[in-house]
């Protein structure tokens, strides 16, 4: 069984890092990984996007053309990557920070004010962490379990005073499940 | 008549780090005197043991054959950036390049201005007879402005060719050079002085000083179509003007050493 | 020891560092630069060497000199810093000394850009350097690959006295998965092989080495003595990775990063039932040339797939001699390509006909003007 998932937003919103947790959850679960980080040109504030391929066999490419899932945390990464998503797959949109709805009727879509609910927990740097809640609530191939004990070994020490905020991010998150597809 | 009892006293022999060979240089050439002065330096310095030469491409590629100690031979130019290998990995090793002006000035200068500038703990000597001598005497960086070669057979045309670079001179401005001189090699006074300024350039590396050059202004009778002795003359008379001896930097580290 | 979630590149460098590497000498190149500036952190502090050069032309020469005293040394770059490091290569190898050498190689040619590629493969495999030489090149197609490749890389070019190339990309080198690492080894004293120089301390007559053979009978011994190790690398060293080719009725040929793509699509088309396999060279030199031949004799195709003009393609035309029909498929100049690109190469195979006298690349390029157009 094979997922691929893509998480893209401007740079600093932490679409790289989102990516990177959900690896090493799937890393210390035994599975296989791969994440593969795109760019934009600019080293800050520019658009920043990963592809993460999660399976439990040795996995080919490490870039599909239509993933099935999309963590669009801004409106150019729903405009890209909207028509991407494979029939049936998932869709999760930061709503704070779009100003449409998605058109497809073929895939799952969750809309969530990622900001509104971060700063509402008192961090709005866990918007990355609420749409992982999100995704993960919808495609349920990693439990909040995981990637709590994912987070507590693999940030950095420094931020271990932010682990209960991004668990509660993580559970905000997990109250949007997308309806079926029609 | 009595006979008087024979007594040998050694007053000239072969450094031991000299080996026994014949040599390829042609007659009067000063690579002769710069090896012998390298290969007395080594002696009494007692560094043969723990020295490894990095030989440049050029008429003294051929070093290895008339050096007792382990070498190496560097692409052109690249003698620094070897010798930068071989101390970073054996950093008690005694570490010398010997390279021509077309070498070190020309093809090498980035390699030569980085060591330098690393103050990588390496000894140069810098052979300086103003041509490519190897190739048949073409221009090289510090071929004098006027002076005929095969490849400026009318003088160098300073508007076309450019001018002489005085190397010493450069990488004396670099912070991370400790040591770089220059002397000469057209009479026995200049060829003492030179002795003594490897001997110094030598004890800088072995007292972890960093990086140390000796310039030694030397002839190239074959391509300068001159004999050895007109040579020497014609050194004296138009490279030294260019090219004055003299000692270019001296870190005060340097200059405290007790030889 | 625990997986840990790596970047290729910085897999590479803490595979290095483990397998006693001694120095280090790079320059600042994308998409390779962290390597460099992992091991600008780690060497200094396990009090090994690490030097940021002036020029690749000045690291591959540090690397020369370093190698020279057998210590375990190694280098990176990418494409364009490669073609600089190629004077030091030829001198290396005529030396016959051991060195191991990173390629993560991006697009090209020129300073084209600085996404994945495979066509640095003729310059490794094929010369690149001055003079007749070989030398080893192993393609990892992921990051546990990179890390084994890395540790083999240093003992096979110590067995061979050869240069050997990690053939990598920039999707390799960015990329992050899970590996485990080998168990640092310790760091070898003074080089006791009968060739590293060292300094005689002493104890032995002097040594001298160098890539100058002036009595023509000499260089062409050192030719020929090159050429027989080489032979001696190609019995023993051909290394390959082979998937769904038992009952294959088709065969895909693809290292490193477009041999990965391939498997994604291989897969997809055996759920739809074409019996498709897949031929992965891990080592390039020497090139797994039974295989593919004995491959050939048993399918109804072959696909070759790089993501360069048809570098490979030219040494599998060499041993399929007309045996199968073969076929080409590729993105190139950055362009990586999608598993899907790659499935319907396989349906147009899989359909026919196919025909043993068709210029596979010349074919190719035909049907990419509907693809760049």
């Amino acid at each position: 069984m094979q997922n691929e998932i893509i998480f893209s937003g401007f740079g600093g919103q932490g679409a790289l890092f989102a990516g990177q947790l959900c690896s090493y959850a799937a890393m210390d679960n035994g599975l296989e990984v791969t994440w593969i980080p795109s760019y934009g040109p600019e080293m800050r504030g520019g658009t920043a996007n990963c592809t993460v391929i999660i399976s439990n066999e040795e996995i080919g490419s490490p870039l599909v053309r239509n993933p099935s899932a999309v963590v669009a945390m801004n409106l150019p990464s729903l405009d890209k990557y909207e028509p991407l998503v494979k029939p049936g797959g998932l869709l999760i949109v930061n709503s704070s920070m779009v100003n449409r709805a998605p058109t497809r009727t073929d895939i799952r879509v969750a809309m969530v004010p990622a900001n509104e609910l971060a700063e509402k927990i008192g961090d709005k740097r866990m918007t990355n962490m609420v749409l992982v809640g999100a995704l993960l609530a919808n495609l349920p191939i990693l439990t909040q379990e995981m990637m709590e004990k994912a987070l507590q070994e693999h940030l950095p020490a420094r931020h271990h005073r932010f682990l209960p905020l991004n668990y509660q991010a993580l559970r905000e998150g997990a109250a949007y499940i997308a309806a079926p597809v029609a | 008549m009595t006979s008087q009892p024979i007594t040998e006293q050694v007053v000239y022999q072969r450094p031991e780090a000299l080996s026994d060979v014949n040599t390829h240089y042609c007659p009067g050439c000063t690579h002769g005197v710069a090896h012998r002065l390298v290969a007395e330096v080594i002696d009494e310095m007692n560094l043969r043991d723990k020295a490894i030469g990095v030989a440049p491409v050029g008429c003294s590629v051929f070093m290895y054959n008339y050096m007792d100690f382990d070498f190496v031979v560097a692409a052109h130019g690249r003698a620094p950036a070897m010798a930068t290998g071989i101390k970073r990995c054996l950093p008690d090793r005694f570490v010398l390049t010997y390279q021509g002006d077309g070498d070190l000035a020309s093809i090498g200068m980035a390699e030569i201005v980085h060591a330098a500038t690393r103050g990588e703990n390496i000894s140069v000597i810098f052979i300086n007879n103003s041509n490519y001598g190897m190739t048949g005497g073409q221009m090289a960086p510090t071929t004098l402005p006027g002076q005929k070669t095969t490849s400026s057979p009318l003088g160098r045309d300073v508007e076309q060719q450019g001018f002489p670079i005085r190397v010493s001179e450069m990488l004396a401005k670099l912070d991370g050079a400790s040591y770089i001189v220059r002397r000469s090699l057209h009479d026995p006074k200049n060829i003492r002085q030179a002795k003594k300024a490897i001997r110094t350039a030598f004890e800088t590396q072995v007292r972890g000083l960093g990086f140390s050059m000796v310039e030694l202004l030397s002839i190239c009778p074959t391509n300068w179509n001159l004999t050895p002795v007109d040579s020497m003359t014609w050194l004296e008379d138009h490279m030294i003007p260019y090219y004055p001896v003299g000692d270019y930097k001296v870190h005060p580290a340097v200059a405290e050493m007790k030889i | 020891m625990a997986r840990q979630l790596m970047k290729g590149n910085e897999a590479v460098a803490e595979a290095a560092v483990r397998a006693g590497l001694h120095a280090y000498f790079g320059y600042p190149i994308t998409p390779q630069t962290e390597l460099l500036e992992y091991l600008s952190r780690r060497m200094p502090e396990l009090g090994r060497a690490f030097v940021q050069a002036e020029s690749e032309v000045a690291a591959i020469n540090m690397v020369y000199g370093a190698a020279c005293t057998g210590s375990r040394v190694m280098t990176s770059s990418s494409s364009p810093g490669f073609s600089l490091m190629m004077e030091g290569v030829s001198y290396m190898a005529a030396t016959e000394i051991p060195v191991v050498m990173i390629n993560v190689m991006r697009g090209g040619p020129g300073l084209g850009n600085i996404s994945p590629s495979q066509a640095d493969y003729n310059q490794s495999v094929h010369g690149g350097g001055h003079g007749d030489y070989r030398q080893i090149v192993l393609t990892p197609g992921s990051v546990q690959e990179s890390v084994d490749l890395t540790v083999l890389a240093f003992d096979l070019a110590e067995k061979y006295r050869i240069n050997t190339v990690i053939l990598s990309d920039g999707s390799i080198g960015q990329m992050m998965e899970p590996c485990e690492l080998p168990e640092m080894q310790p760091l070898r004293g003074v080089s006791t092989e009968p060739w590293a120089i060292t300094a005689t301390m002493g104890q032995r007559e002097h040594r001298m080495l160098s890539s100058i053979y002036l009595k023509v009978s000499d260089e062409e011994k050192t030719n020929i003595r090159i050429l027989n190790r080489w032979r001696q690398i190609e019995a023993n060293e051909v290394r390959f990775k082979e998937y769904y080719l038992d009952d294959a009725d088709f065969a895909i040929i693809g290292f490193g990063s477009a041999g990965r793509v391939a498997l994604t699509a291989v897969r997809q088309a055996r759920a739809e039932g074409i019996k498709v396999g897949l031929l992965r060279p891990i080592t390039v030199a020497p090139f797994p040339v039974q295989q593919v031949a004995e491959l050939s004799k048993r399918v109804q195709g072959i696909l070759v797939t790089e993501m360069n003009g048809g570098q490979m393609l030219d040494d599998v035309l060499r041993i399929v001699k007309g045996n199968c029909p073969v076929e080409f498929f590729a993105r190139l100049g950055g362009v990586v390509p999608f598993p899907d690109e790659i499935l319907s190469e396989i349906h147009r195979i899989a359909k026919g006909p196919l025909s043993v006298d068709v210029d596979p690349r010349s074919a190719w390029l035909d049907r990419m003007a509907a693809i760049v157009n």
